[in-house]
C-alpha cells in the first residue's frame, strides 16, 4: 500500500523535542502543484539543529572543495590546521586534463600552513606569508588562492591583507577567501564566497578577444567523473565554443577571459548563480538555466543554446548531434525499462543533483517518491520566482553580497530586452530556474537537509528500490538491504552527463536495482525450521 | 605525470606543508569512540569537521560511521558553543538513544575556549542526560598533534571518565590495541584468549566497523567495548598498551587512577614484535604457548625463508603513523629489506630512537623524518634523488608510485581506493603472513612485467 505522506511526516517528526519538531515541520513538505504553477513553501538554507546527524558540510568545503578546487592551475593554500586541507585533497573526483606535459596541474597537491598552537596564540599571518613565498618558489604559479579555516577568523588573521602584499611582492595574482567553516549554515555560504572572489579578482582580467561565433561559458559543472569532458565534446561537435567552465577542467586564464562569452549557461544553480548574475550586471551577458543530466535535458539544453544564437547552420549541427546520440540512448532505455520500470527512487543530495537526476530516473521509467537537497535555498525547490519573498536571516546576512554595476567600458548587452522576452516565450529559462518541486509529483515528500533519523524511517516505510545520497549515508542504507547510489562521487563511476553519461547511468542503476546480492542476505538455515533430533542422527 | 611539479631538489621549508603524512586530531577521537558499544561520537565544532571525518572513515571502512556535530554558526563562534552542545545532547538522546556520547573538540571550539567539563556538568544539572547515560570528552584541538594523538586522547578519556577501582581485582588483562583495524582487534582477542588471558580490549571496533550484512542497519552494531567492561578496566590485573603513541597515555592514566600496572609494547606487527607480544601474554598467564600458535609462527618463518631471495636488500620507502612505522621497519629488517626513508607527520618524542632501535645496525643510511614539513612531498623528493624498490603507505602513495613506477603496498590510514583490507589482520603471525605476501606480490608482479620475453619465467 502506498504510504500516506502526511502520516509519514508526523512519524518523521515524532522523535524530536516539541520546539524543534515545530521548526522542523517547515522543512518537510508534501508536494502539491497548484493551478497557478506554485508549490507549497519549504523552509531551506536554515541552521541544522545540533546533534541531528546531517549530511551537510561547511563553508570551507563549499568554497575550496567545490568551486575553486577543480581549477588545475590556481595554487590553493589552506590556511589552518592540517585537517581541512587533508580532507579536501583529491576527494571530490574533479578530473582535469592539462593540455601538455609542461602545463601546470596542482590538483594532486595539498598545500597547508599546518597551523600550530603557536599561531593560534600569536597569530598566523607570518607563517602564511612564509608559506606563500615557499609555494611560489617551488611552483611558480600564475595565481595563488588562500582559504581560511575556522581559527583564522577567530584569531584575526587578515588573509586579504597578506594576499595584497604578496600580490605586489610576487607579481602574480594572489587572493584570499574568508570561508571559515562556521560561516553560514552549510556549504552554500562557501559557494557564494567563492563566487564573489572569483568575480572580484579573476573574471574579466584577460582581454584577449575571442573571434569565434558561438561563445558560451558553462557554470556549475565540476567535472566529477569526467562529466565536463562529455559536455565539452558535445559542444565542440555542435560548433559551440566553450570559453570557460566554472570550474570543471578549468584554468585561471579561461576564468579571466570568460567575459568574452556571449551566453552563460548554468548547470548547478545553487553553487554558481551569483557569478551568472554578476556577469550579467557587469558585462551584459545573459544567462540561461541548462541541464546536461539526462538525455532529454541534454537535448533541450543544446537546442536552447542554438535558439539563443539563432543560426540555421548551428541549429542543424545541434540536431544532427542529438539524433546521432539518441539512437544508442533509446536502445539502452528500452533495454533497461523492462527491468526497471515502476521501481521507486529517493534522492537526498546536493543543491541541484536531487533535481537533475530525477530526469534520468524518469527516462528509465522509475519514479521519485521523495527528494530533498542538502544545502539548497528555497529558489532551488520552488523556483526563482519566490526570490523576493525569501527572508534574509542573520546567517545569510553574514555573507557578503557584492554590489555590481555595469562596467563603464565593457558593458555590452548581448541581447535586447525584447529578444530576451522572445526567448522566454520560446520556453527558455532566461535568468530563471523553475526549481525542483514543480517537476515532482503531487504527494511526493520533499525534505530539506534530511536528518539520519528521518532517512532510516523513510527506508522502513517506503522501502524504495534505490536511495541516492552521499558517502556518509551509503553504507547505512545498504545495510538495510537497499542499494545506495552516491550522487556526489558517483561511486567512482560515471560520467553521467550528456547522452553517453545517460547510458552509463541507465546501466548502472539497472545493475544496482537488479543485483542478486540482497537475496543472499539470509543464510539458508535462518529461514528453515529447527532440525529434529532424528534428522540429526541420520 | 600527476605530481609533475615535484623535483629532486629539496628546498628547505619552514612554513608550508605539502601533501601531509598526517591529518588532524578529531578524526582519531571519532574512530576511538566507535570502538565503544552503544556510543555516539560527537564533534563539537563546525559541521564540516564531522562531515569530513565521517566521510574519510567511511571511505576507508566502507561501513556506516554515525556521529553528531554541534553545527557551529558565526553566532556560536562569537558567543561560545555551550548552547549548541546542550541542544545537541538533548537531540541525540531523543533521536538516537545512545548509552554514551563521546564528545571531542575541534580547532574552533578550542580556540574560543569552550569548557567541555563545565558544559557536561551543566547538561547534567539541567536534566539533559537520562539516568544511566554517560557523557565523556577529549580535548582534540586540530592545531596540536595529529589524528594519532587524537585517538590516544579519546582512549585516555575512556579511562579517566569510566574506569573505576572497586577494590576487587578481576582476573583479566586490559589490552589497549592502538589504532588498528577491526580485524586486528579480533585477532588480538583470539590470541590472548588462546594464551589463557581473559582480555578486556578497548576500544574495540570489531563487529562495529566490519559488521555483517543482515538486511537491517543496526545504528549501534553488536561490537564495541561495553561501558561496563571499560569501568572494570580499573579492576584488571594489568594493562598491555600496544603502540606507545596511540595507547600509552591511557595505560598510564589507568595506572595512576586505579593502580593497574601498565606495560607498553610496540604494535605486534611482524615476526619479532609478535614474539614479544606472545611472550608478554605468557608472562601474564603463566601458560605454555599452545602448539597452534607456535605453528602459526612457524608458517610465517617458513614463508619468509621461501620468499627471502626476492626481499633481500630491497630498498623501501614508508610513510604513515609512528607505531605502525616502528613495527613495520622492524619487520622489513627481519625480511632483510632496507627501509631507507621513513616519514611521519605525527609529532612526538622518541620516534627516531624507536626507529633506530628497530633498524639496529641494518640500514645505517636510513633517513628518518618527523613532524613539521615531514610530508609526502619531501618523501617523494628523497625518492626522486635516489629511488626505492618498494613504497608502503596509505592510498595517497599511489600518485608517487605511479609517477615513479614503484611497486606499492597499501598500508595504514586511510586506504580509500581498495575494498576489503580492514577485514584481514596485519597484526600477529597471520598478519605478518598477509603483509609478506602482499609485499612479495607487488615485487614479483613488477618482475614479471619488466622481464624481457626470453627471461619471462614460469616458475618463480
Amino acid at each position: 500500500m502506498k504510504p500516506n505522506p502526511h502520516t509519514v511526516k508526523e512519524q518523521l517528526l515524532s522523535a524530536l523535542p516539541k520546539k524543534s519538531a515545530r521548526k522542523r515541520a517547515e522543512q518537510i513538505v508534501v508536494n502539491e502543484r497548484r493551478p497557478d504553477g506554485s508549490v507549497p513553501e519549504i523552509k531551506a538554507n536554515v541552521r541544522t539543529t545540533p546533534g541531528a546527524i546531517t549530511q551537510r558540510g561547511c563553508t570551507y568545503a563549499g568554497c575550496k572543495g567545490v568551486v575553486i578546487g577543480p581549477t588545475r592551475d590556481i595554487l590553493s593554500i589552506t590556511h589552518g590546521p592540517i585537517g581541512c586541507g587533508f580532507y579536501s585533497w583529491l576527494t571530490r573526483r574533479n578530473q582535469t586534463r592539462p593540455e601538455g606535459p609542461d602545463d601546470a596541474n596542482y590538483i594532486p597537491y595539498c598545500l597547508s600552513t599546518d597551523m600550530q598552537d603557536e599561531q593560534i596564540v600569536f597569530g598566523g599571518e607570518k607563517k602564511l606569508r612564509a608559506a606563500i613565498e615557499e609555494a611560489y618558489e617551488l611552483f611558480h604559479p600564475k595565481a595563488i588562492a588562500i582559504f581560511s579555516t575556522c581559527p583564522v577568523g577567530l584569531i584575526g588573521d587578515d588573509v586579504h591583507a597578506v594576499a595584497r602584499d604578496m600580490k605586489e611582492k610576487l607579481g602574480i595574482n594572489v587572493f584570499g577567501f574568508s570561508c571559515e567553516g562556521y560561516k553560514g549554515v552549510s556549504q552554500s555560504a562557501g559557494h557564494h564566497i567563492a563566487n564573489n572572489q572569483l568575480f572580484r579578482h579573476v573574471v574579466g582580467t584577460n582581454e584577449t578577444p575571442r573571434p569565434e561565433k558561438f561563445k558560451i561559458n558553462l557554470l556549475g559543472e565540476y567535472n566529477i567523473g569526467g562529466d565536463a569532458f562529455v559536455i565539452e565534446d558535445l559542444l565542440e561537435r555542435c560548433g559551440i565554443t566553450l570559453v570557460s567552465t566554472f570550474s570543471g577542467n578549468s584554468t585561471y586564464d579561461a576564468f579571466a577571459n570568460s567575459h568574452m562569452a556571449d551566453l552563460n549557461t548554468v548547470m548547478c544553480h545553487r553553487s554558481i548563480n551569483y557569478v551568472a548574475e554578476m556577469m550579467e550586471k557587469k558585462f551584459g551577458i545573459p544567462w540561461i538555466k541548462v541541464n546536461f543530466v539526462g538525455a532529454e535535458g541534454t537535448a533541450k539544453s543544446l537546442r536552447h543554446i542554438a535558439q539563443y544564437f539563432n543560426d540555421a547552420e548551428l541549429t542543424e549541427r545541434v540536431e544532427k548531434v542529438i539524433s546521432d546520440e539518441m539512437t544508442d540512448v533509446l536502445k539502452t532505455q528500452f533495454a533497461v525499462r523492462s527491468r526497471c520500470e515502476g521501481k521507486t527512487a529517493m534522492l537526498f543530495v546536493g543543491g541541484s543533483r536531487a533535481h537533475h537526476y530525477q530526469m534520468l530516473f524518469a527516462e528509465m521509467g522509475m519514479k521519485t517518491v521523495a527528494a530533498g537537497y542538502e544545502f539548497a535555498h528555497r529558489d532551488d525547490y520552488e523556483g526563482r520566482r519566490v526570490l523576493p519573498s525569501i527572508k534574509v536571516d542573520a546567517d545569510s546576512r553574514n555573507i557578503e553580497q557584492l554590489e555590481v554595476l555595469p562596467d563603464e567600458t565593457r558593458y555590452m548587452p548581448r541581447r535586447g530586452p525584447d529578444e530576451l522576452v522572445q526567448l522566454e516565450a520560446a520556453g527558455m529559462d532566461v535568468a530563471a530556474y523553475q526549481g525542483m518541486m514543480p517537476e515532482m509529483e503531487d504527494g511526493a515528500l520533499v525534505i530539506d537537509d534530511i536528518y539520519h533519523f528521518e532517512t532510516e524511517r523513510l527506508l522502513e516505510i517506503y522501502k524504495p528500490d534505490i536511495f541516492c545520497a552521499g558517502i556518509k549515508e551509503k553504507y547505512a542504507v545498504q545495510k538495510a538491504g537497499i542499494p545506495c547510489k552516491q550522487l556526489h562521487s558517483y561511486d567512482y563511476g560515471g560520467p553521467y552527463a550528456g547522452f553517453r553519461g545517460a547510458i552509463n547511468f541507465y546501466n548502472e542503476i539497472d545493475r544496482m536495482v537488479n543485483t542478486k546480492i540482497w537475496q543472499y542476505v539470509q543464510a539458508p538455515w535462518e529461514t528453515e525450521e529447527e532440525l529434529e533430533v532424528e534428522e540429526l542422527a541420520s | 605525470m600527476l605530481l609533475r611539479h615535484t623535483t629532486a631538489d629539496v628546498m628547505e621549508r619552514t612554513a608550508l606543508t605539502i601533501n601531509p603524512a598526517k591529518t588532524c586530531q578529531p578524526i582519531g577521537a571519532l574512530y576511538a569512540a566507535l570502538g565503544v558499544h552503544n556510543c555516539l561520537p560527537h564533534s563539537h565544532g563546525s559541521q564540516g569537521c564531522c562531515s569530513y571525518h565521517r566521510s574519510t572513515l567511511t571511505r576507508h571502512y566502507k561501513e556506516p560511521v554515525m556521529a553528531g556535530t554541534s553545527s557551529f554558526t558565526e553566532g556560536s563562534a562569537v558567543f561560545g558553543g555551550q548552547a549548541n552542545l546542550l541542544q545537541a545532547i538533548t537531540n541525540m538522546f531523543a533521536m538516537y538513544n545512545p548509552d554514551i556520547i563521546a564528545i571531542h573538540t575541534t580547532c574552533l571550539s578550542e580556540t574560543i575556549g569552550d569548557d567541555i567539563v563545565q558544559i557536561i556538568a551543566k547538561a547534567r544539572e539541567e536534566g539533559k542526560v537520562p539516568p544511566g547515560k554517560h557523557l565523556i570528552h577529549a580535548n582534540t584541538p586540530s592545531y596540536i598533534g595529529s589524528h594519532v594523538t587524537g585517538f590516544s586522547s579519546m582512549v585516555k578519556g575512556l579511562v579517566t571518565y569510566l574506569a573505576e577501582n572497586s577494590g576487587r581485582k578481576r582476573n583479566q588483562i586490559n589490552i589497549i590495541p592502538g589504532w588498528v583495524e577491526p580485524a586486528d582487534m579480533r585477532e588480538l582477542r583470539r590470541l590472548s584468549r588462546a594464551m589463557g588471558i581473559n582480555p578486556n580490549i578497548f576500544p574495540d571496533t570489531s563487529d562495529v566497523m566490519d559488521a555483517p550484512q543482515t538486511g537491517r542497519h543496526e545504528f549501534y552494531p553488536r561490537g564495541g567495548a561495553p561501558i561496563e567492561e571499560i569501568r572494570h578496566a580499573g579492576d584488571s590485573r594489568a594493562t598491555l598498551a600496544l603502540g606507545p603513541t596511540a595507547s600509552e597515555a591511557a595505560a598510564l592514566a589507568l595506572e595512576e587512577k586505579c593502580e593497574v600496572r601498565a606495560e607498553t609494547l610496540e604494535l605486534p606487527i611482524g615476526l619479532v614484535a609478535t614474539d614479544r607480544f606472545i611472550n608478554a601474554l605468557r608472562h601474564r598467564s603463566g601458560i605454555r604457548v599452545p602448539g597452534f600458535i607456535t605453528d602459526e609462527r612457524g608458517r610465517l618463518v617458513d614463508m619468509i625463508a621461501d620468499m627471502h631471495q626476492y626481499f633481500y636488500r630491497k630498498r623501501v620507502a614508508l610513510f604513515g603513523d609512528p607505531d605502525q612505522l616502528v613495527s613495520l621497519t622492524e619487520f622489513l629488517v627481519t625480511l632483510d629489506m632496507r627501509p631507507v626513508y621513513i616519514v611521519t607527520g605525527t609529532p612526538g618524542k622518541r620516534f627516531e630512537t624507536r626507529i633506530r632501535e628497530a633498524l639496529g645496525d641494518a640500514v645505517p643510511e636510513a633517513q628518518i623524518r618527523q613532524g613539521a614539513q615531514a610530508d609526502m612531498f619531501l618523501l617523494h623528493q628523497m625518492i626522486k634523488k635516489e629511488g626505492v624498490d618498494l613504497l608502503i603507505g596509505n592510498t595517497y602513495g599511489k600518485y608517487i608510485a605511479r609517477d615513479d613506477d614503484i611497486p606499492f603496498v597499501r598500508f595504514g590510514f586511510p586506504v580509500i581506493d581498495r575494498v576489503g583490507h580492514s577485514y584481514f589482520p596485519t597484526v600477529a603471525y597471520t598478519g605478518g603472513m598477509r603483509l609478506a605476501e602482499k609485499i612479495l606480490s607487488v615485487i614479483m608482479d613488477r618482475q614479471d612485467r619488466n622481464a624481457p620475453e626470453e627471461s619471462f619465467e614460469l616458475t618463480m
